[in-house]
C-alpha cells in the first residue's frame, strides 16, 4: 500500500481527507479552515468536498464547540478546529459541562461521541503567552472526554482517525512546532492507532522516561545522552493518550527499571506528570529505587522572551536522570 | 515611566520652533479653519456628531506628528521583524492611525482605555514612549512591560493593554467603567475591539451589563474589514456593527478621517459623562499590513484594494492636504516634522536593539502578589527560582 512523504500538517489533512471520503456525515469547521487553515491542515478539502462540509465559523470558540456538540448529538461526525489551544478556554464550559457529561446525564440516551476537537498545541519558539500553551492537564481532570497528543505524522494520522471513530468526544492536540519539522512516510490509506495504549519506543533497563508530543523527541535525545555519558539504559515511552491513560504499560516498565522520569512543557504544579507520579507510586512503591522525577515547565505563565529557559530541555532531563541514578 | 499630558504640548512647541526655520513665519499661517466632515449614521439617537468642525493649526500639527510617529514606528517594527530582531507575533496598526489619535483628542489622559492586540498605536497615544514600545517588542528590560509582555501586552497609566485573547478585553472595559461610576470621578472607559471580536459572546454579555447599569463606557468597534483573513461579510450576519448593541445607541464613523473620529468621540464622551450610559461607535478603517507579520495580507484582498485606500483615504495624507490647502502649515514645516520623527524612531530602534534582555531572575517575578518572596517550582525538583512581587 502506498506511503507518501508527509509532514505533520499534511498527515492531518490526509486523515481528514480519508474521513470526508468515507463518512458522508463528516463536517469540518472552525476559524479559517476553508482556505486551508492557518497551519494548512485543511488545504484542498473544501474544494474537494464542498462548502457545506468544510466551512468557516465566526470568531467564537464557545459557539464553535457548542455547535459541534449539537451537530454530533444529531448524528454528524463533527470535527471542530480551535485555532490555538490557548483559545480553547471560552469553550471549556461546553467541553466539560456539556460534551463530557452528555452520555452520562442522559442515561446513554444521547451522546456527542462523534465530536472531535483539534487544536495546535505546545511551544513553538516564539509563541509567548498565548500561542504556546499545553492545556492537557485541565482536560485530564474531566471524565467523559478523551485527550490525545501525537508525536509524529504517522502517529498523528492514526490517532486522529481513532479519535474521529471513537464514540466519545475527543480532544486532539497537535504539536504546532512539528507541523513542518516532522516528516515521515505516511500511508495514504486510512489506518488507526488504538487509543489509551502507550507506545514503548525504545526498551531499556535502568530508567523509564515518559513524555508525549514534542517532548518525546527530547527524551529520545536524553536517552542517547544517558547511554553514552552514563552508561544508563533508558526505556522511552510515548503516552499518546492522556485520558484515559495506559497505567499498565507505564507501571510494568517502572517495575522493571525502578526509576521514572516524566517530562512536559506545561507548568509542574498540577501538570499531568503529577497524576502519573501519584498512580505509579501507589502501584509500584516497593519497586522504586528513587523518587519519581518530574521535569516540567516552571509555575509561571508561558514566558515571552524567557522561553529557552522555561522549557524542560534535554540538559534538565539529563540532570534529573543523573540524580536518580545516584540516589 | 511614561510621558504624561505634556507630551502634546512639547510636540506642539517644537513644531512651532520648526516653523521659524522655514521660509514663512508663524504669522503667515491660518490659525484655525472650519472643515466639513462626513455625517455619521446614527442608531437610536436623535442627533449625531457635528459635521462642521474647527481645527487649529496647533491641533493639526499635533495630530500630524502623532500619526506620523505611529506610522513610522509600525514600519520600523516591520523592518525589525523581518530582520528577526522582533520575534513572535506582531500586529501592525498602519492605516488606522486616525482612530487612536482622534479618540485621544476627544478624551483626557485621566480617562481609561483598553483595546485588543493591535495596540502599539494606543500605547503611544496613551503616553508610552516610542523607545519603551520598541524595546518591549524586542523583549528588552527597557520595554514598557519590562520585556515580559511583548507586542500584545503593553500597558501604561489608564491604559489596560494590549490583550491577546479576542474579545476578552471588553467585559474588562465595562468593569473599569463601573469603577469610574462608583468613584464618581466623571471618568469614562473607551473599550475597543475589532470586527472579528464583534461576534464573541462576551461582547453581548458586556452590552447587557453596561446598559443595565448605565456604565460610562464607549464601546468602539474598529472595523477594518477583515478578521484576520475573513472579510466581514463572511463572518457576520449583520455588518452594521454600530447597531449590534441593540439597546445601546450607536454611531458609524469614517475612521480614516481624524476629525470625524475626534468629533464622534467628543459626542460619545459627552453622552457618557452626562450619565446616559454606554454608547457604541463603529470606526470604519483599514489596515495596510496583513493581520500580523505572519500574514502577507494579499491572499484575501487585492493589492489594488490596498493601493486604492492608500491613495484615496490615507489618514495622514488627508490631514496634510487639509492643512496645506487651508494655509495652516507649509510643506517644509511638515517635512521638518517627518525628519524629527524619523530620528526619534531610529534612536528608539537603536535602543531597542542594544538594550539588554531582562535578567533571568525576572522569569518568576510578579506571578502573585507575595511578601516574602515565593519559591517557584521548576523544571526539576532541585531547581527553584524566587518570585518577587
Amino acid at each position: 500500500c502506498g506511503t507518501h512523504k508527509m509532514n505533520l500538517f499534511q498527515s492531518i489533512t490526509s486523515a481528514l481527507d480519508n474521513t470526508l471520503a468515507s463518512d458522508p456525515t463528516a463536517v469540518i469547521f472552525g476559524e479559517d479552515v476553508a482556505f486551508g487553515g492557518v497551519f494548512r491542515c485543511t488545504v484542498g478539502l473544501r474544494d474537494k468536498y464542498g462548502k457545506d462540509r468544510v466551512f468557516n465559523t465566526p470568531l467564537c470558540e464557545q459557539g464553535i464547540v457548542g455547535f459541534g456538540i449539537g451537530a454530533a448529538v444529531a448524528g454528524a461526525t463533527a470535527i471542530a478546529e480551535i485555532q490555538f489551544a490557548d483559545y480553547i478556554y471560552p469553550a471549556f464550559d461546553q467541553i466539560v459541562n456539556e460534551a463530557a457529561k452528555y452520555r452520562y446525564r442522559s442515561g446513554n440516551l444521547f451522546d456527542c461521541g462523534s465530536l472531535t476537537i483539534r487544536a495546535p498545541w505546545g511551544c513553538v519558539g516564539h509563541g509567548s503567552l498565548y500561542h504556546s500553551q499545553s492545556p492537557e492537564a485541565f482536560f485530564a481532570h474531566c471524565p467523559g472526554i478523551k485527550v490525545v497528543i501525537p508525536r509524529s505524522p504517522v502517529q498523528a494520522k492514526g490517532l486522529l482517525l481513532s479519535c474521529i471513530a471513537d464514540k466519545n468526544p475527543c480532544i486532539f492536540f497537535e504539536p504546532k512546532i512539528l507541523y513542518r519539522a516532522a516528516v515521515e512516510q505516511v500511508p495514504e490509506e486510512p489506518y488507526i492507532i488504538p487509543l489509551s495504549q502507550a507506545e514503548i519506543l525504545q526498551e531499556g533497563s535502568d530508567v523509564t522516561l515518559v513524555a508525549w508530543g514534542t517532548q518525546i523527541h527530547v527524551m529520545k535525545e536524553v536517552a542517547a545522552m544517558a547511554q553514552e555519558k552514563l552508561g544508563v539504559s533508558c526505556e522511552v515511552i510515548d503516552l499518546q493518550t492522556i485520558l484515559p491513560w495506559d497505567t499498565e504499560t507505564i507501571c510494568k516498565s517502572v517495575v522493571k527499571t525502578g526509576r521514572l522520569l516524566i517530562s512536559h512543557e506545561a507548568p509542574i504544579t498540577g501538570g499531568f506528570a503529577a497524576e502519573i507520579s501519584s498512580t505509579v507510586q501507589e502501584e509500584c512503591f516497593l519497586n522504586l529505587e528513587a523518587p519519581i522525577s518530574r521535569v516540567c515547565g516552571y509555575d509561571t505563565p508561558f514566558p515571552h522572551i524567557f522561553e529557552p529557559f522555561y522549557i524542560p530541555d534535554k540538559w534538565k532531563c539529563f540532570e534529573a536522570i543523573k540524580k536518580m541514578i545516584n540516589y | 515611566e511614561y510621558e504624561p499630558s505634556h507630551i502634546y504640548l512639547n510636540r506642539a512647541v517644537s513644531a512651532g520652533a520648526a516653523a521659524v526655520v522655514s521660509a514663512r513665519t508663524y504669522a503667515d499661517f491660518t490659525n484655525e479653519a472650519t472643515f466639513e466632515i462626513k455625517k455619521c449614521d446614527t442608531f437610536k439617537l436623535d442627533e449625531g456628531p457635528a459635521t462642521q468642525v474647527v481645527m487649529t493649526r496647533d491641533e493639526g500639527l499635533q495630530y500630524y506628528r502623532t500619526m506620523q510617529t505611529m506610522r513610522r514606528m509600525e514600519l520600523k517594527a516591520d523592518q525589525l521583524y523581518k530582520q528577526k530582531i522582533i520575534r513572535g507575533f506582531c500586529h501592525l496598526y498602519d492605516g488606522q492611525e486616525a482612530c487612536a489619535v482622534g479618540i485621544e483628542a476627544a478624551i483626557n489622559l485621566s480617562d481609561h482605555l483598553i483595546t485588543a492586540y493591535r495596540a502599539h498605536g494606543y500605547t503611544y497615544t496613551r503616553g508610552g514612549t516610542v523607545k519603551k514600545i520598541m524595546a518591549e517588542l524586542t523583549g528588552r528590560r527597557g520595554g514598557i512591560a519590562k520585556g515580559k509582555g511583548g507586542s500584545m501586552h503593553m500597558y501604561c497609566k489608564h491604559f489596560y493593554g494590549g490583550n491577546g485573547i479576542v474579545g476578552a478585553q471588553v467585559p474588562l472595559g465595562a468593569g473599569v467603567a463601573l469603577a469610574c461610576k462608583y468613584q464618581g470621578n466623571s471618568e469614562l472607559c473607551v473599550c475597543l475591539y475589532g470586527d472579528g471580536a464583534a461576534n464573541q459572546g462576551q461582547i453581548f454579555e458586556t452590552y447587557n451589563m453596561a446598559a443595565l447599569w448605565k456604565l460610562p463606557v464607549i464601546f468602539i468597534c474598529e472595523n477594518n474589514g477583515y478578521g484576520m483573513g475573513t472579510s466581514v461579510e463572511r463572518a457576520a450576519a449583520s455588518t452594521d456593527y454600530f447597531k449590534r448593541g441593540e439597546f445601546i445607541p450607536g454611531v458609524r464613523v469614517d475612521g480614516m478621517d481624524v476629525l470625524c473620529v475626534r468629533e464622534a468621540s467628543r459626542f460619545a464622551a459627552d453622552y457618557c459623562r452626562s450619565g446616559k450610559g454606554p454608547i457604541l461607535m463603529e470606526l470604519q478603517t483599514y489596515r495596510y499590513h496583513g493581520h500580523s507579520m505572519s500574514d502577507p495580507g494579499v491572499s484575501y484582498r487585492t493589492r489594488e484594494e490596498i493601493q486604492e485606500v492608500r491613495s484615496k483615504s490615507d489618514p495622514i495624507s488627508m490631514l496634510k492636504d487639509r492643512m496645506l490647502s487651508n494655509n495652516m502649515a507649509s510643506v517644509e514645516e511638515l517635512k521638518e516634522i517627518d525628519v524629527e520623527v524619523r530620528k526619534e524612531i531610529e534612536d528608539a530602534a537603536q535602543f531597542a536593539t542594544t538594550d539588554p534582555e531582562p535578567p533571568l531572575e525576572d522569569l518568576c517575578n510578579h506571578i502573585f502578589h507575595n511578601n516574602p518572596p515565593l519559591e517557584v517550582r521548576g523544571t526539576n525538583p532541585w531547581s527553584k527560582l524566587k518570585s518577587v512581587s
